[in-house]
């Protein structure tokens, strides 16, 4: 059938392209910079940061005109909700995050502009799309488009060793894992009939539901390929090879972006379609979670290396997610998107700070070099505080209010043996993360510290504007909670 | 807004303007530290001057919504218990501020704007009534105090720090899950109304749960006391502080932990409170007797004051849970005694630090004869520590020994003993550092008492004189306050031998007097 004569009640509606807005201005945005890139090549220079910051706020502006004509497109493929708008907000926003610092970094590695902002678009838009599928293929599809794209930039330095085996290790493990998702994917349709998770829901509920045996065959097969993608345990291995290796920027935006891509099709899937059979798939969060956590806290204590040592802790932090959705109720599911809110935050400011510090060639990545930085550099070292403090768990940050979202949704489960071993967990925690203050601000400068740059503004705006988020998150959560509170009982 | 208010909110925004003091000015530094202390101090004395102590319930209440959902509420008052607390705060701040005067000149702004943000934090750990906001407050004097040590310490400053963090961190993740078990249970933090529900039976904890309560709130407030055997991080730490962090912590902070026993553990718990209050006294003879004879054998002077510190926290704890009104009378007098006693003594021991630039007490001998005068108050307060009768200590002491000795003789024999042993490491450490023949550092580097440190030393002498002499300025609030507390003991244990009350046992005592 040529393809103008599509039926009427195919083509996109007004309100469906509004719908999708975000997704379309990213991608136009992106096609726009290959061409550009194709024409001008490194001739462009800043030129095409400006042109992505534009598209991302934008994006921001279509997310937030999207979020107020909710409702399903494209015949349910996608589903516009409180929820999707949040993530959408968010990965928008990690985008924005990862521009602002890579002027300098793709100035002082003289690489490529061009492709690695038209990589990061297609990667965020990749991610908007998982967070506003409601139909297991066009998840798929969302996850391919924004971890190839991940992929890629891992190992954008293409001279850079450790930064091959980055690309190389993200890329096969990924797709192994990619391939576990989509054999859950095609168990589910082969039991239910369909990908559409209101539909699968209806039939795992309804009156002739197929066996558990298989369904949970199918949670469990998406539950690896997912928790690859959240690095949480036992699929964790990948992390720290993958963060240390990548050029900071883009650990920066892979521990975050698409992390939080991932949990949030993770709490769509788990907590709609298959939540009929949560008592089953419980117990595998709750031992996830716990793994999670005490691996990633004790493993990072003993890291010199801070990018590796950082990568733990986002894994110790998938464990803190995990805890709630453990819960397994809207409590949680809100706990949840408030924490991923508040650990974008932070730790993208960390590894802004990991970028600023290591300077050209990133030569100084070892928690020694952070030696004397306060002295040096007293703003730089005072939002790494704040990031710090922020993951530690100290009050009036944002990641305080997070954790004990966390682990009041828990203990309203009942959880009380997670709830305890959780938080002793963050008390471990405490340790590693003060071993970078403990450099920063007690001991005398070192060469990376002699040897750091000024500020750049964009540098400086990836500093200040997360630290300023944690704060207000810590101190004036309501705002936040409340749109999550909201949006998460709409999920159900 | 209420006078509390702006005790709380003087030192934050002092925090905040420090921190936009230009680096090079560190003068400017300490004295806007200094008069921004000393304004805080003075609009605190408002506060008993304004306070009723005929009336036990909160005053200078300020109840509004911080967070709506979970309901959490900016909710600070002050009672009896935490008046006195509150304006030690306030009282010993400037005085920090004046003994770090010359000694601390690297990063000067930030030492005076960590110092004024512990001030804001411990401040505000007294006057929190909602749980969540005394956590904040709890963790936030937290950060201060780690930088104060870690950054202006000495050689083994950050083994100190670092220690100090993780213990009370480890410690108050636990009270934090007990935290949020309540609010689940109760779906308010705010204290005054748990305690109002759990009065008329709307809350109750089965006995397990009231048990592992008590206990993750107790491991919180053990480990701040310190109690031994928890107590090991108090010596590093005081060792390595800067003489400001030694007066603060020891002053001050440990004060955190008993003040929580009284406020929360009894009240919400008193039930495994009671039920575990014969082992937590023995740990708290255990550590008045280990504290005084590991004091004795110091070598180093602010180690042996930090283990005086273990000793003299043990009466606290001692009284504290004798459950009787004099007993936690005293406790919350000792409280008050201990942070101008063994503060002033950390600020001594840092004069003569700052002179001598050793800790050792082998280093100094015949320093009475090279500064009379410094040697005269290091006196004074080495009796106050003693509890000499007339000065602050004795009073605290005693009310303690009395009241355990109505609960159990054995109790206050073996805690007795503790002010013994206190005499002989004092005196002993008195004449090790001031008799004896001056050598040639000590006759040439300890000059006497400059004008600003007799500034700092003249208020601390004067309150061991004024606690010790006239207690009815101090205790009439105290006593309305621990009574309440007492009261609110004995609701909802119906199934529990209770003590006798106090006049019926000192009846009792005066028939076997008659006999």
């Amino acid at each position: 059938m040529p393809v103008n004569t599509l039926p009427a009640n195919l083509w996109p509606t007004s309100l469906e392209m509004v719908r999708i807005l975000p997704e379309v201005i990213l991608t136009v945005a992106g096609t726009l910079l290959m061409l550009l890139d194709a024409v001008l090549g490194k001739k462009g220079r800043h030129g095409y940061g400006h042109i992505s910051m534009v598209a991302l706020i934008a994006a921001i502006v279509g997310t937030v005109y999207a979020g107020a004509n909710q409702g399903p497109a494209f015949g349910g493929m996608l589903l516009v909700d409180g929820f999707a708008t949040f993530f959408r907000v968010l990965v928008i926003v990690v985008g924005i995050l990862t521009v602002l610092p890579s002027y300098r970094f793709l100035d002082r590695e003289s690489a490529e502009p061009g492709e690695f902002h038209a990589l990061l678009l297609f990667s965020v838009v990749g991610q908007c799309v998982m967070v506003t599928a409601n139909e297991l293929i066009m998840i798929f599809i969302g996850l391919e488009i924004s971890s190839i794209a991940s992929y890629v930039l891992a190992g954008y330095l293409r001279d850079d060793r450790r930064a091959n085996e980055s690309s190389l290790k993200y890329f096969l493990l990924g797709s192994f894992a990619t391939g576990f998702f989509l054999y859950g994917i095609a168990i589910t349709y082969g039991i239910t009939g369909s990908t559409d998770l209101t539909t699968v829901r209806g039939v795992i509920t309804g009156s002739n539901p197929p066996s558990v045996l298989f369904v949970g065959l199918a949670a469990a097969l998406m539950f690896v390929g997912l928790g690859f993608k959240v690095s949480s345990a036992p699929f964790q291995i990948w992390a720290p090879d993958v963060y240390q290796g990548a050029p900071t920027p883009v650990t920066a935006f892979i521990s975050a972006g698409p992390k939080a891509a991932a949990f949030a099709i993770f709490l769509r899937i788990f907590m709609t379609a298959l939540d009929p059979i949560g008592r089953n798939w419980e117990p595998l969060v709750w031992m996830s979670a716990l793994a999670s956590m005490t691996i990633g806290n004790f493993a990072a204590l003993t890291q010199t290396n801070v990018k590796r040592m950082l990568a733990y802790s986002s894994i110790a932090h998938a464990g803190y997610v995990l805890v709630a959705m453990t819960a397994r109720t809207d409590k949680g599911i809100a706990a949840a998107m408030f924490y991923l809110a508040a650990y974008a935050l932070m730790n993208i400011g960390a590894f802004v700070v990991v970028a600023h510090l290591s300077g050209s060639g990133e030569r100084y990545q070892n928690i020694e070099d952070f030696a004397g930085l306060g002295r040096k550099q007293p703003l730089v070292a005072a939002t790494l505080t704040i990031f710090m403090f922020s993951l530690i768990g100290v009050p009036l940050t944002g990641g305080f209010f997070g954790k004990f979202y966390i682990f009041k949704a828990a203990l309203e489960s009942h959880l009380i043996w997670l709830t305890v071993l959780g938080l002793l967990n963050s008390a471990v925690a405490a340790y590693y993360y003060l071993r970078i203050l403990v450099m920063m601000y007690m001991r005398e400068p070192g060469e990376a510290a002699e040897k750091v740059e000024p500020l750049s503004l964009g540098q400086g705006m990836a500093l200040v504007l997360p630290a300023a988020g944690i704060l207000v998150l810590g101190i004036f959560p309501t705002w936040v909670l409340n749109f999550a509170n909201s949006a998460s009982s709409f999920l159900r | 807004m209420s006078l509390l208010n702006l005790v709380l909110a003087l030192p934050l925004a002092g925090f905040l303007i420090a921190c936009f003091i230009p680096r090079s000015s560190a003068s400017g530094s300490r004295t806007f530290a200094l008069l921004l202390s000393i304004a805080t101090f003075v609009v605190s004395l408002g506060l008993p001057v304004a306070f009723q102590s005929n009336y036990s319930g909160e005053q200078f209440l300020t109840d509004v919504v911080w967070i709506p959902s979970p309901e959490i509420h900016y909710h600070v008052s002050l009672d009896g218990l935490s008046l006195w607390l509150v304006i030690l705060s306030t009282f010993l701040t400037p005085i920090c501020v004046l003994i770090s005067w010359n000694y601390i000149k690297d990063r000067a702004k930030e030492f005076y704007a960590f110092l004024l943000l512990l001030e804001f934090g411990l401040v505000g750990v007294f006057a929190a009534q909602d749980l969540f906001l005394f956590y904040v407050f709890w963790e936030v004097s937290l950060v201060p105090m780690y930088f104060l040590i870690g950054i202006w310490g000495h050689e083994r400053r950050i083994y100190a720090a670092v220690k100090f963090f993780l213990y009370t961190m480890a410690g108050s993740v636990l009270m934090l899950a007990g935290i949020i078990f309540i609010y689940n249970r109760a779906a308010t933090f705010d204290y005054p109304t748990l305690l109002g529900m759990l009065s008329a039976g709307k809350l109750s904890f089965s006995p397990a749960e009231q048990l592992y309560l008590f206990l993750a709130f107790f491991l919180a407030f053990a480990i701040k006391v310190p109690l031994f055997p928890l107590h090991t991080w108090l010596p590093d730490a005081h060792v390595e502080a800067p003489s400001a962090g030694s007066v603060m912590l020891a002053s001050v902070m440990l004060k955190m932990g008993t003040y929580g026993l009284v406020r929360f553990c009894l009240p919400m718990f008193p039930g495994a409170a009671r039920d575990c209050a014969p082992w937590i006294v023995i740990l708290a003879i255990i550590g008045i007797i280990y504290g005084a004879l590991v004091a004795l054998v110091q070598p180093n002077m602010k180690k042996l004051v930090a283990y005086s510190s273990v000793s003299h926290l043990g009466f606290v704890v001692l009284g504290i849970f004798s459950f009787t009104q004099l007993g936690i009378d005293g406790a919350v007098y000792q409280m008050l005694n201990h942070g101008i006693s063994t503060g002033a003594l950390f600020v001594l021991v840092g004069l003569l630090y700052e002179r001598r630039h050793s800790l050792e007490i082998v280093d100094y001998g015949g320093v009475a004869t090279a500064a009379p005068w410094l040697s005269t108050v290091f006196l004074v307060t080495t009796l106050a520590s003693i509890g000499l009768p007339t000065l602050n200590n004795f009073v605290g002491e005693f009310m303690v020994l009395q009241g355990s000795a109505l609960v159990n003789f054995k109790w206050t024999i073996f805690a007795a003993i503790g002010v013994i042993l206190s005499a002989c490491y004092m005196l002993w450490l008195y004449q090790r550092v001031f008799y004896g023949e001056a050598g040639e550092e000590v006759r040439h580097h300890v000059p006497d008492l400059s004008a600003r440190e007799w500034a700092v030393v003249i208020p601390l002498i004067l309150m061991m004189v004024w606690m010790g002499t006239y207690t009815q300025t101090f205790l009439p609030p105290v006593s309305k306050a621990t009574a309440r507390v007492i009261e609110q003991t004995n609701v909802n244990v119906p199934f529990r031998v209770q003590y006798p009350p106090l006049n019926e046992m000192r009846a009792r005592v005066e028939v076997g007097h008659a006999r």
